[in-house]
């Protein structure tokens, strides 16, 4: 078992032909990963890293049974993509570009609201599931497969906790990248609950960051789900000054209960176990595992 | 991107939204004219003068005032514009004032009493949407009111569907205890508010205060404008609002370079891929014994002229005593952001504070090969602790 991404899923590059997506779709085939096309208006019907590239997320599914699509679109056109994956009824949508204008994304959030599909990002590194399916931008081979979920905001650290996991000797069930934007389609709360509900999954890793209340929801729920799964969180930006936005838009302390110190204290009160230094991660997961 | 209030003001006034009027000068004889003018426009006989910088509680500084002939406008414009005017919001030696907004008087006495409100439209995080927040405590420090007097700030929710509904604009004015002619002036200019912050691409408009005037008009008295710097590519008229004087000198180099720059006052400088990561790399810093002196994001493509193009910007801050570089290596590979390193060391010539390099991922053992013999003063780590010590050690 995993979660969101396996090798059964049927994915979708939305703008395949690009720069960005035709270099990511190449690591991502290279990995393993089941790409069975990609979407670019306009040149539908041309092959494509010997894929075949539709006009619309509605002919991929139809004709390629597509029901995952990662997104490589410009930030401009980027939320008519999420609409466009949604309303083709494509179940898990990953959105991977940075820069979207808010005002889109609150467009985007509500229109696929009421539909059947679960949107991760955007802003974010995807998902990768080892072994499996890598649906993203991250180094394939950090990830080695086991049974520590990992939950994060950010792609470079996402990379560096499951580094320190798998020197460790220990491994990934699915690692989610769910993305540093103010609006983000998963929560953390809802990708430590697939998590916490995933059979394999043993353990998660919660890595967040200065800003919101994203973290403090997931660690209410996790106290009130009465999990016995344990959690190793962290949240960066503890040296952040309030008010400034610290390269993530969504990474911006804006009152009291929404500093590095405000959430931990909020995860360590729900039972989670929370190291105060990033160095630490993959060692607390051992200990805690080893229990 | 943040506005100056004569800005957010013509963007608010674009959209129909009742404003204080007023002319920017940038100085005393310009001030005089703009009062002339405001004078013969809008029959005002007194002037407020107003300090135009990047801060809130300019009033508490000294940076507005009321003028009540022509004489006072070019005293106190004069004394105003090239103050250093330090508020609550700024730094303790403040903000230089390079223009000020000379403004018609709005509190004149009339029929019934004016009233101050407070009206704000921003970015619900929880339920990703809009929301109108407002409050009948007008012209205080909002966090004062939330905390003092919470009962007395309502929200109202937009769904992005249909946009502010008309039932809504009247629950605000209803809410704000308004009837007759300024019950009618507030939902349309709640409703206008909205429109603008809709259509200006904002991410945050904060009035405060709004006032109803002596003869029951509605009016934006001052205005906190910040556009979504996402949003610009829509709104080219746009970009020539921003004022570069009122940012950071060193943020906005680093910003023409492409890096993510956040001055900080630390001694130890660091260089890292990745918003998440550089975080956790300045938290690392603070817990081993340093301070981080910056934020730097250096992107995907951290190449010998990104480097030193970092290089260049950490050092300009000369309480750095240090610099750390952490650098994750995934789809960039490490041997290169190392080569970048050394090239862009050597390009430099010397550099005067220790510098550790702590590389990881793709190819991170040829990366510490090539740090270790280029018999440059660089000290080279692969795990995220080691390099932790290393800054420690460093520091003494």
């Amino acid at each position: 078992m995993s979660v969101l991404v396996n090798k059964d899923s049927k994915i979708i590059v939305q703008g395949f032909t690009g720069s960005e997506g035709t270099f990511h779709a190449e690591q991502m085939i290279e990995y393993g990963t089941n790409v069975v096309g990609g979407v670019t208006p306009g040149k539908g019907g041309q092959s494509h890293l010997d894929r075949p590239v539709f006009n619309t997320v509605e002919d991929a599914v139809k004709e390629a049974k597509a029901d995952t699509s990662i997104i490589f679109v410009p930030p401009a056109f980027a939320a008519d993509a999420i609409m466009e994956a949604a309303d083709a009824g494509i179940k898990v949508i990953i959105c991977i570009t940075e820069g979207i204008p808010v005002a889109d994304m609150i467009k985007a959030a509500n229109y696929i609201k009421n539909k059947d599909c679960r949107l991760i990002g955007p802003n974010c590194p995807g998902v990768i599931t080892p072994g499996e399916a890598k649906v993203g931008i991250m180094p394939g081979f950090v990830f080695k497969k086991g049974t520590v979920g990992i939950v994060s905001k950010s792609g470079t650290l996402t990379y560096e906790a499951a580094d320190q996991v798998v020197k460790q000797g220990l491994g990934i069930t699915t690692a989610i990248g769910i993305g540093g934007d103010p609006i983000i389609g998963t929560t953390t709360k809802e990708a430590v609950e697939l998590l916490i509900n995933d059979p394999e999954t043993e353990c998660v890793v919660m890595i967040g960051e200065i800003g919101g209340q994203l973290e403090a929801d997931a660690a209410n729920w996790y106290k009130a789900s009465g999990s016995k799964k344990p959690i190793i969180g962290f949240i960066a930006g503890e040296t952040a000054p309030a008010g400034r936005t610290m390269g993530h838009a969504g990474a911006i302390v804006g009152g009291s209960d929404d500093t590095a110190q405000a959430k931990k204290e909020i995860m360590r009160a729900c039972g989670i176990h929370v190291v105060n230094s990033p160095a630490e991660i993959g060692k607390k997961v051992a200990e805690v595992m080893a229990k | 991107m943040n506005l100056h209030e004569y800005q957010g003001k013509d963007i608010l006034s674009s959209f129909g939204v009742r404003i204080q009027r007023g002319y920017v000068a940038k100085n005393a004889n310009e001030a005089v004219a703009a009062a002339k003018q405001l004078t013969a426009e809008t029959g005002t006989g007194w002037h407020v003068i107003k300090a135009q910088v990047h801060a809130g509680g300019r009033g508490k500084g000294g940076g507005v005032k009321l003028a009540k002939n022509l004489k006072e406008v070019e005293e106190i414009a004069g004394q105003i514009i090239g103050m250093q005017l330090v508020t609550p919001q700024t730094s303790a030696e403040g903000k230089k004032v390079h223009q000020v907004l000379v403004a018609e008087d709005v509190y004149y006495p009339g029929a019934s009493e004016t009233k101050e409100f407070y009206v704000s439209v921003l970015l619900n995080r929880g339920t990703g949407r809009n929301m109108i927040m407002y409050s009948t405590e007008g012209g205080m420090d909002i966090e004062t009111v939330a905390e003092e007097t919470p009962h007395l700030i309502f929200t109202e929710e937009i769904n992005p569907a249909t946009g502010i509904l008309p039932f809504q604009a009247r629950r605000v004015a209803f809410n704000l205890g308004l009837e007759g002619t300024a019950f009618k002036e507030m939902t349309k200019f709640v409703t206008n508010l909205y429109t603008a912050y809709v259509k200006s691409d904002a991410s945050l408009f904060e009035i405060n205060p709004v006032l109803k005037t002596s003869d029951d008009k509605i009016m934006a008295v001052d205005a906190k404008v910040t556009i979504d710097d996402n949003s610009l590519f829509r709104h080219k008229d746009y970009l020539d609002l921003r004022d570069l004087r009122e940012e950071s000198a060193i943020e906005v180099e680093a910003g023409a370079l492409g890096l993510n720059y956040v001055d900080l006052e630390g001694n130890v400088g660091c260089m890292v891929n990745g918003a998440g990561l550089a975080m956790a790399t300045m938290d690392l810093i603070k817990q081993a014994g340093g301070e981080p002196a910056n934020f730097l994001d250096v992107g995907g493509t951290a190449d010998a002229a990104r480097v030193e193009a970092a290089f260049r910007i950490i050092l300009k801050d000369p309480a750095v005593k240090a610099i750390l570089i952490n650098i994750f290596g995934g789809i960039v590979r490490c041997d290169r952001v190392a080569q970048g390193v050394i090239d862009a060391y050597k390009n430099m010539g010397t550099i005067e504070v220790p510098i550790i390099v702590r590389l990881q991922g793709t190819n991170a053992d040829i990366a510490k090969k090539l740090i270790d013999d280029s018999g440059l003063d660089v000290m080279s780590a692969t795990e995220f602790q080691e390099a932790a010590d290393k800054v420690q050690a460093v520091l003494g």
